[in-house]
């Protein structure tokens, strides 16, 4: 039984990883077609790199990503500390208002917030589908995902190290800043990871956000993807996932040391 | 403890904490919302902008249409399948994952796709099952014809298992870590025999993980245009892909509205029997 366990955890293992295998090795392939690997090369990456617009992808991509991250966490973590602390109408209301951006499919959440945009545009004649808006789009769903997280170590935190600080004279805002903040930090920053990389992610919602000159990285992958197969595509792929594995090694780290 | 100081001061700390997120909400959760509801009651103007009249005609051409239908039974049949596909494949995957010594190594391997972004891990089927891809590849090195794979619905339902696959192994994860094996034992000394054991004293204790896990994949697993998009070739049509084409080429945003609607109320639907299985602490656990 042990042994049959293993042997499916390891061939869902090889699944998962097949794929992304078969990119990395083709990212370093000379023949320019199939899968015949004949011979090393960097050529695809170099040619990635002379592309100037892949630059201005990528920039688009972190500004996008950092604004709305900045922005989410601190309305997310806000938004969390008076939900846990007040009592008030309308409180479930707004609990559940906070599922909709997590559960609803994202093509919904897209062409919903498309349709804000046109009739706030046809009204006022701003704002144009740009980064701008790309970026009120992400924080939408971002605020949601950073509220849960930190509403969820909140709801840890020993309410009476509040009260002691209250009692000692502390003001609300001293007390939020030197008690409540510092405790709740490793859910902020767990949010904000989250956030982060949900925001690099997302292609959905950035496709019915985006507008002209403000392509992000995934946009740009889609269309080429489109167009077909290359392997300057298989190039630009293996840099992100060799990204996202420092990534998630540097914080698995980060987290362990922590702990 | 010292009460804050008067109930002005106290609506004034609610509403800096609560008032920007809840407003931020409100005016790009909310309100879009409510705008896509009513624009799926206007009609298509010449332009393909959204005017007068109001009316249910768009929900009456979406039900009335047999291919409409067809493209929501297709959505549902597909969800369903990958979703049960992917708890096959993940279910003793988890049970394996919360049983080794090797834990957070494992679990950083599950964690590294779902991080991947979403185009590259569905891209990378496409280099797979292309005409010169790695399949084919296989296929003719055991001197067969290379076969047309893509594109397929074969293609659409690998992708969509191997997106959605992390979304499930995560949190059921968290479900079998938390089981308590000692029923098990109970269940041994009572005489059952292991499947049956299992089946009764650990099964029950997964359930709130797999039902949480199944409405992570299936509601993305329904509502996607990307896989059927791109693995699809065009000849898969999902409401996600319809809604996706009112709003493109097509250009009639009151029809994508009402199919959006419809794609919505579903989703809500089985939330809510969710909810009335498992109260408002599932939902909250379903993040």
């Amino acid at each position: 039984m042990k042994r049959l366990l293993s042997i499916h955890a390891w061939l869902v293992f090889a699944f998962l990883y097949l794929p992304i295998v078969v990119i990395v090795a083709l990212s370093f392939n000379k023949s320019r077609f199939g899968v015949q690997f004949t011979g090393f090369t960097f050529d695809w990456y170099i040619r990635l790199f002379s592309n100037e617009r892949i630059l201005e992808y990528l920039t688009n991509t972190l500004i996008v990503a950092v604004v709305s991250t900045v922005v989410s966490t601190i309305l997310g973590t806000l938004l969390a500390v008076g939900l846990v602390r007040y009592q008030f109408r309308l409180q479930t209301a707004l609990r559940y208002l906070l599922y909709v951006p997590v559960v609803v499919p994202d093509v919904v959440m897209g062409i919903s917030l498309l349709l804000l945009f046109d009739l706030v545009r046809d009204a006022i004649g701003w704002p144009r589908l740009s980064l701008f808006t790309i970026i009120l789009a992400h924080i939408s769903f971002q605020i949601a995902y950073v509220t849960l997280v930190v509403r969820a170590r909140l709801m840890l935190l020993d309410p009476t190290l509040e009260e002691a600080a209250k009692d000692l004279g502390a003001t609300p805002w001293l007390t939020f800043r030197e008690v409540t903040l510092p405790l709740i930090m490793p859910g902020v920053v767990s949010g904000a990871l989250l956030a982060f990389s949900l925001s690099l992610d997302d292609f959905v919602v950035t496709f019915f956000t985006a507008g002209p000159g403000s392509t992000t990285l995934p946009l740009y992958i889609y269309s080429s993807v489109k167009l077909g197969v290359s392997p300057e595509i298989h190039a630009l792929s293996t840099l992100m996932v060799g990204i996202t594995i420092l990534v998630l090694l540097l914080g698995t780290l980060f987290w362990r040391k922590r702990a | 403890m010292r009460e804050a100081a008067t109930p002005w001061e106290r609506l004034r700390q609610m509403l800096l904490t609560i008032g920007p997120g809840a407003f931020w909400l409100g005016l790009f959760v909310l309100i879009p919302t409510l705008i896509m509801l009513v624009a799926s009651l206007m009609s298509r103007g010449s332009l393909g902008q959204l005017v007068p009249p109001f009316g249910l005609h768009n929900y009456l051409r979406f039900f009335s249409d047999p291919l409409f239908v067809e493209i929501i039974g297709r959505s549902l049949w597909i969800g369903f399948w990958s979703t049960v596909f992917i708890m096959l494949l993940g279910y003793p995957l988890a049970f394996y994952i919360a049983q080794s010594r090797h834990k957070e190594v494992l679990l950083l391997l599950v964690v590294i796709p779902f991080f991947t972004n979403f185009l590259i891990r569905v891209y990378a089927w496409i280099v797979v099952f292309q005409k010169e891809g790695l399949l084919n590849g296989l296929i003719t090195a055991f001197g067969f014809p290379p076969a047309e794979l893509l594109p397929s619905t074969l293609a659409v339902y690998v992708a969509t298992v191997y997106t959605y696959l992390p979304f499930f192994v995560l949190p059921l994860y968290a479900a079998v870590e938390r089981i308590d094996w000692s029923q098990l034992e109970a269940a041994y000394d009572l005489g059952a025999r292991p499947i049956r054991a299992f089946w009764e004293a650990i099964f029950p204790q997964t359930v709130p993980g797999l039902f949480a896990g199944f409405l992570l994949v299936f509601i993305p697993a329904v509502g996607t245009f990307v896989i059927a998009d791109l693995l699809g070739g065009g000849k898969i049509t999902l409401i996600g892909n319809l809604i996706q084409l009112q709003f493109g080429s097509a250009q009639n945003w009151a029809f994508g509205s009402a199919a959006s609607m419809v794609l919505m109320a579903m989703v809500l639907l089985g939330l809510w029997l969710y909810a009335r299985t498992q109260g408002e602490r599932g939902l909250y656990k379903l993040v």
